[in-house]
């Protein structure tokens, strides 16, 4: 009764000690919100800016500079004889090709350092160009054609606005190279175009030839071999620990073991990949095959824990309902655990692929870090992979390979970004809830 | 629905299976190889890659791999043996010591072929914002010695310097701010060796304690201070460029590919009155410089074709002569006899000798 009363009245002690904690616990509550709302904006705010500048810096790449020339494709240069040999059509000096008719363009040039300037504006590539048309139609011989070839990526980055002129000397593009590129741009020889040859050259040391087919190719490779050794390894080895093995002391050392590896620092993976698979298998160096090996002793611990996770969550019922109706304890895994636990399996290996996707320092002790221009053609072909490109060209001395880095940067991103919202799409349509 | 969806996946992953197979085979001369193996420096790799690059593009051979191991790495690998297994041709940014030929010939790696390629000059610079600096190499030792000799006696005491103004007056009264490679890097060691050496030899009684106690002599000279005005920037060039072009203020230390790609941002430091200029290295006025080699295995040279072709391209002067190509990636070319001698130390595959 008197409680009540002084609940009523709203003045009883006990009350007034509540009310007076209300306001400190509902301010508490507010900061703590605060904090937990400005953590996820600072979170933002940083993937933001870091998505911001890579696209800032990359977009520029996906675009390359051309040059048009009228190329007079002299039968006396190429083929003197009329042979039609192809061994005589691919040694033939399409250099000297383009350098005639970039003298024919600019007519005044007369000293020798001058010409050597003018050469330097279109790509070193732009010969490889003609002599691909060449090959592929012999016809072309004896006509003249306008072709559009890479501009050399000085020019590229001058045409871009990446690289300043003249001012005290000390430019890569000189003052009479830059007036050239004037005239050229007046006579509309010049165009910047969809950058085809990032998406289907291997790398290259001129930065308007180098593409990233090779690097994604290698990484496709050694994905490959992973997902096929640590995907079914994974989920076997969850399998018989979740569901048959029995719990005692050895199966607590496995599980231990198994955590323990998971936080190892990916390097000591490359080492124990070089000790083993490099220097006691014999394996080549370089090749996915490897990579996909010591990649697959990095995913396999994520790939384990994922699976015994989604396992557990699997409730006792469906195995009791099985083995109730008279299914062995196999059956009742196979049929009836297994395709429940499948979404969650696959989405932890799904993130545990991704995360192997961007590693870079356990390939750098098989010899992946290098400079590899053929596409790779199998797993046993040298290779490198995306990430290990990334690396390679942020350290290329080329001004124009700043971008490229970028650019590489976004696609391998997107690669992720695919790979992560397969697992989300995966899981959302998938998983049962109890 | 359930059992679809593990049918689904489970055909998924066949049909992905069955589409990469036949790539998996490997080639028919997996055995053998058919391409050269590069390992070694950093400092040689941009160069070594054109070549490469040059060669697979106009030779019906593939393009040579190249690997970026820095150049103990390198010749550790290059030392370790004949066979496939092993690479072909070492880069360094050094000299082989005595201790790799041992290492190389007890592994039976016995007669191998020592090629000098140029010069690579290593350069201090800052933007091009702030004023040209031109300092000697005893001042650079000033600047960046752990200790400095005290100047009255024959003492050593803790860096005291603060501003470069400190050193001399008439340098600029600015904090000194120096970005370098860290100590695995081989452009450092070379710092420290023709840099700082070059600097600390020139008092006579640190040059002395060299005869009595070549250890301790090497410690006083080598050494670089640690309390903040020598800043480790990393292996990336790149990013030292970019932080030099943010601080008008601070200078960096890297190879002249780098000042060469980005002149129109930053300046060389005069060094000892030279200037960091082409000619100048190549001359060889210019103090900070050092020469580029690679080592091409002889066993090798019938067992992976191309590899004549290759050593013929690099010496060829469209590649290294003072117009080739790889001058315009920043290499310093070797005085017109010099590449001659090196070239027909190619073509013979001269044997090595200390």
């Amino acid at each position: 009764m008197n409680e009540t009363e002084m609940r009523q009245d709203g003045s009883g002690p006990r009350l007034q000690l509540i009310k007076a904690g209300l306001k400190r616990r509902y301010a508490k509550e507010k900061i703590f919100r605060t904090l937990g709302i400005a953590a996820i904006f600072i979170a933002l705010l940083m993937l933001a800016v870091l998505f911001v500048t890579i696209t800032k810096n990359g977009y520029g790449a996906f675009e390359q500079t051309f040059i048009r020339l009228d190329v007079a494709f002299d039968a006396s240069v190429i083929d003197p004889e009329h042979s039609g040999d192809p061994d005589v059509l691919s040694s033939a000096n399409y250099s000297g090709l383009v350098k005639k008719t970039l003298r024919e363009m600019f007519p005044e040039v007369k000293s020798r350092r001058q010409k050597r300037d003018l050469y330097s504006l279109v790509s070193r590539g732009a010969a490889f160009h003609l002599r691909t048309m060449v090959m592929a139609d012999p016809g072309l011989i004896g006509t003249t054609q306008t072709v559009w070839v890479p501009a050399d990526d000085d020019i590229d980055m001058l045409i871009k606005g990446h690289i300043k002129t003249g001012g005290g000397g000390g430019s890569r593009v000189k003052a009479d190279k830059a007036a050239w590129v004037d005239t050229l741009v007046k006579k509309g020889a010049i165009e910047k175009r969809f950058n085809v040859a990032f998406f289907t050259n291997g790398d290259s040391r001129e930065p308007e030839l180098a593409g990233i087919r090779g690097a994604v190719v290698g990484s496709l490779y050694t994905m490959f071999v992973t997902l096929m050794l640590s995907f079914p390894l994974g989920v076997a080895t969850a399998i018989y620990l979740e569901e048959f093995a029995p719990k005692n002391i050895w199966t607590d050392i496995i599980e231990v073991n198994i955590n323990n590896l998971a936080a190892v620092p990916s390097i000591v993976f490359g080492l124990l990949g070089l000790a083993v698979f490099l220097n006691f298998f014999e394996l080549p160096r370089s090749a996915p095959i490897v990579g996909g090996l010591v990649l697959t002793l990095m995913t396999l611990p994520t790939i384990i824990i994922a699976s015994r996770v989604s396992l557990q969550s699997v409730p006792l019922s469906i195995r009791e309902g099985a083995l109730g109706v008279g299914a062995s304890r196999m059956q009742a895994v196979l049929h009836h655990v297994l395709p429940l636990a499948l979404p969650g399996m696959l989405t932890g290996t799904i993130i545990g692929m991704a995360r192997a996707l961007g590693e870079t320092a356990p390939l750098l002790m098989i010899g992946m870090v290098a400079f590899i221009v053929d596409v790779p053609s199998g797993i046993f072909d040298k290779a490198t992979v995306l990430p290990v490109q990334v690396y390679l060209w942020a350290d290329s001395p080329e001004r124009a390979f700043v971008e490229r880095t970028s650019a590489a940067i976004i696609v391998l991103l997107v690669f992720l970004l695919i790979m992560n919202a397969l697992a989300v799409v995966l899981r959302k349509k998938f998983e049962q809830r109890w | 629905m359930k059992r679809n969806f593990g049918m689904a996946a489970a055909s998924m992953l066949f049909a992905a299976a069955t589409l990469i197979m036949p790539a998996l085979m490997p080639d028919a001369d997996a055995a053998g190889r058919d391409y050269i193996s590069i390992v070694g420096s950093s400092t040689v790799y941009p160069f070594a890659t054109v070549v490469a690059e040059q060669f697979g593009k106009t030779t019906k051979f593939k393009t040579p791999k190249v690997e970026s191991t820095g150049s103990g790495g390198g010749l550790k690998l290059f030392c370790s043996g004949i066979g496939v297994r092993h690479p072909d041709i070492a880069n360094a940014s050094r000299r082989i010591k005595k201790s790799e030929v041992d290492r190389c010939s007890k592994n039976g790696v016995k007669d191998f072929t020592e090629i000098k390629i140029g010069y690579d000059g290593i350069v201090i610079a800052n933007s091009r914002d702030a004023g040209r600096m031109n300092v000697s190499r005893k001042i650079l030792f000033l600047a960046l010695a752990k200790d400095v000799p005290s100047g009255i006696g024959e003492v050593l005491i803790p860096n005291p310097y603060k501003t470069w103004k400190d050193i001399n007056p008439a340098l600029p009264d600015i904090k000194i701010e120096v970005l370098g490679p860290p100590p695995t890097s081989g452009t450092r060691d070379a710092f420290a060796e023709l840099a700082m050496e070059g600097g600390c030899k020139q008092y006579s009684w640190i040059k002395a304690i060299k005869k009595k106690d070549k250890k301790r002599y090497k410690a006083i000279c080598h050494a670089i201070r640690e309390d903040g005005a020598y800043i480790e920037a990393g292996e990336n060039d790149v990013l030292i460029v970019k932080k030099l072009e943010a601080n008008p203020h601070a200078f960096g230390i890297f190879g002249f590919s780098f000042l060469d790609q980005n002149a129109d941002r930053i300046q060389g430091s005069i060094i000892d009155g030279v200037e960091p200029e082409f000619e100048n290295i190549a001359s060889g006025e210019y103090p900070i410089s050092r020469p580029l080699y690679f080592y091409v295995k002889k066993a090798h040279v019938g067992l992976i074709p191309g590899m004549k072709g290759y050593i013929k391209e690099f010496t060829s002067e469209k590649a290294w002569g003072p117009e080739g190509y790889l001058i315009d990636k920043g290499l310093i070319p070797m005085p017109d006899k010099e590449r001659e001698k090196y070239r027909e130390d190619g073509r013979n595959l001269k044997e090595f000798s200390m």
